[in-house]
Formats: C-alpha cells, sequence, structure tokens
C-alpha cells in the first residue's frame, strides 16, 4: 500500500494531517496498538520538522505485510552537521517556534526512539530526506 | 476517573468538547514541550499546559489523551476550541497555577 502527502512549511495549522491520516489507516489495518503509538510519534515529529525547519515537502508511506516505510524529501536549508542536530536539546527554531512550545530540540530523539530504523541525510542550500523503518513483528 | 468528575471535583470550568467529559483519565502528564509530550505523555493522560494553539489538540488527539488543563486562565485559540469539539477531547480551565492543578490533580488521582 501506497500513501503521499504534502507538507507545507511554515503553516504550523496543518501539521499532523499526514500522522493523523496515518494512524487511521494502521488502525483500520489492525496493527498492533502499541506500533501504531510509535509510528505516529515519529512521522509527527518529522512532519513538523518539515513545517519549522523547511520550505515544503512530500511524505512518501508504504506499507506491506512486514514493514511500514516512510520516506519524507524536504526542499529546505537542509542540515550541516546531522550528529549535532541529533543530540537532545539541539535546536536552531525561531523564537516565535520556541513560543508555541516546539524548538525543544527533541523531535529526531523521539524519532530515533520511535522507529526501527532511522536515516537522515541532507544537502545543504538544497534540502533533507528522513527514512524511517518500523518492523510490524518487532 | 472520568474527566467530569475531575472538573468537578478541582472546580474547573469545562471551556469546549463536552462531548469527551466521559472519557476515562488515568494519569496526568504536565509540560509546555510539545515534543516532550509527543515522546512521554501516555494514552489516557490529561494534559496541563498553557500552550493554547491548535497543534495542541493535534497532540492530544494523535496521543489519545484523555483531556487539557489551560492554567492560570489561559484561554484556547478558536481553532483549538474548533478541533477540541470535533475530536471530543475537552479542554478545561482553571485560574490556579501548574503547580497547584499537578498537585491537586495528583491527590484525586491517589485517592488522597
Ligand atoms: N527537515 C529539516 N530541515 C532543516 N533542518 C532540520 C530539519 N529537521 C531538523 N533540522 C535541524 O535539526 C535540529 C534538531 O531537530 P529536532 O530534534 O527535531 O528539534 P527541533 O525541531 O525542536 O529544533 C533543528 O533545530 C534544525 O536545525
Ligand atoms: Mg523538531
Amino acid at each position: 500500500m501506497h500513501f503521499e502527502f504534502n507538507v507545507e512549511g511554515g503553516n504550523f495549522s496543518k501539521a499532523g494531517t499526514a500522522s493523523s491520516q496515518l494512524k487511521k489507516i494502521l488502525k483500520q489495518l489492525n496493527v498492533d496498538p502499541r506500533i501504531v503509538k510509535r509510528v505516529v510519534v515519529a512521522l509527527y515529529e518529522a512532519e513538523v520538522n518539515i513545517v519549522a525547519h523547511a520550505f515544503s515537502g512530500t511524505i512518501y508511506i508504504d506499507i506491506d505485510t512486514e514493514k511500514i516505510e516512510i520516506k519524507l524529501v524536504d526542499e529546505g536549508p537542509g542540515i550541516p552537521d546531522i550528529e549535532l542536530a541529533m543530540q537532545q536539546g539541539y535546536s536552531t527554531a525561531s523564537p516565535e517556534v520556541r513560543e508555541m512550545g516546539f524548538g525543544a530540540g527533541m523531535g529526531l530523539p523521539n524519532m530515533k526512539n520511535n522507529t526501527d530504523r532511522l536515516l537522515v541525510t541532507s544537502e545543504v542550500g538544497k534540502g533533507t530526506t528522513v527514512e524511517m523503518t518500523t518492523y510490524l513483528n518487532s | 476517573m472520568k474527566v467530569k468528575e475531575i472538573a468537578e471535583k478541582l472546580n474547573l470550568t469545562v471551556i469546549c468538547g463536552g462531548n469527551g467529559l466521559d472519557n476515562e483519565v488515568n494519569g496526568g502528564y504536565s509540560s509546555d514541550l510539545l515534543s516532550d509530550v509527543m515522546g512521554s505523555a501516555q494514552a489516557g493522560n490529561i494534559w496541563i499546559t498553557l500552550q493554547t494553539h491548535k497543534n495542541v489538540m493535534a497532540i492530544a488527539s494523535l496521543k489519545d489523551l484523555a483531556a487539557v488543563i489551560l492554567v492560570k486562565g489561559f484561554l484556547p485559540d478558536a481553532d483549538m476550541e474548533a478541533q477540541s469539539n470535533e475530536e471530543n477531547i475537552p479542554v478545561l480551565g482553571t485560574n490556579d497555577e501548574t503547580f497547584e492543578v499537578n498537585g491537586k490533580l495528583f491527590n484525586l488521582l491517589n485517592g488522597k
């Protein structure tokens, strides 16, 4: 099964739309609720990162009997030092974004903790790609 | 304990999402950092915060939270209120500060 969602940079009022859709889909597919919870946390954080840090992006989701694969491809500033970005508490979010309670620097750590495999690749000045895999019988 | 009973006992105003007053509460989580709630709140928790925008309801819904308590007299933005009603997740209000709400809710949920 394949799904795609577009994400608009800067539009916080729509943040979480794809996560909410995926949650519904996974529930309908009778996926273990514990797995649904983890995937939803990871996708929400990845989705919000496009909204908060990039210009626009597309989410590609593939589900088969073994795994859920999510790929988020954005056009944006990219991440110069991915290892640094992965550290808990590191954030370049603007003061406005922080005031809303985003920008705690916990998004990438949440994604890591809630997926079986996380791969972040990025080209500065071009964009970022996040790939997350969750196995259904883990 | 149901949201309704907590609202009554702690004297909280039901601001919106009244259709969810029968939601069952199994504990609380207090934070104004959205990723913290995303990472650590548990389904069935009541979320205590001063954030008043729509993303609060997006998270409450994604995490299957029972209700949201806004402290210090804060009121939800119009789009937060609308989503609370759509999702049947009540938003409750109080003039108390977070520390006071936490203490009262903790005692109530733990039968003290
Ligand atoms: N899609 C992205 N595009 C550009 N930068 C990003 C992206 N995702 C993450 N980052 C960078 O990594 C940092 C850490 O991300 P994260 O852990 O989610 O924390 P936060 O979003 O709260 O800042 C961000 O502040 C930003 O500098
Ligand atoms: Mg983030």
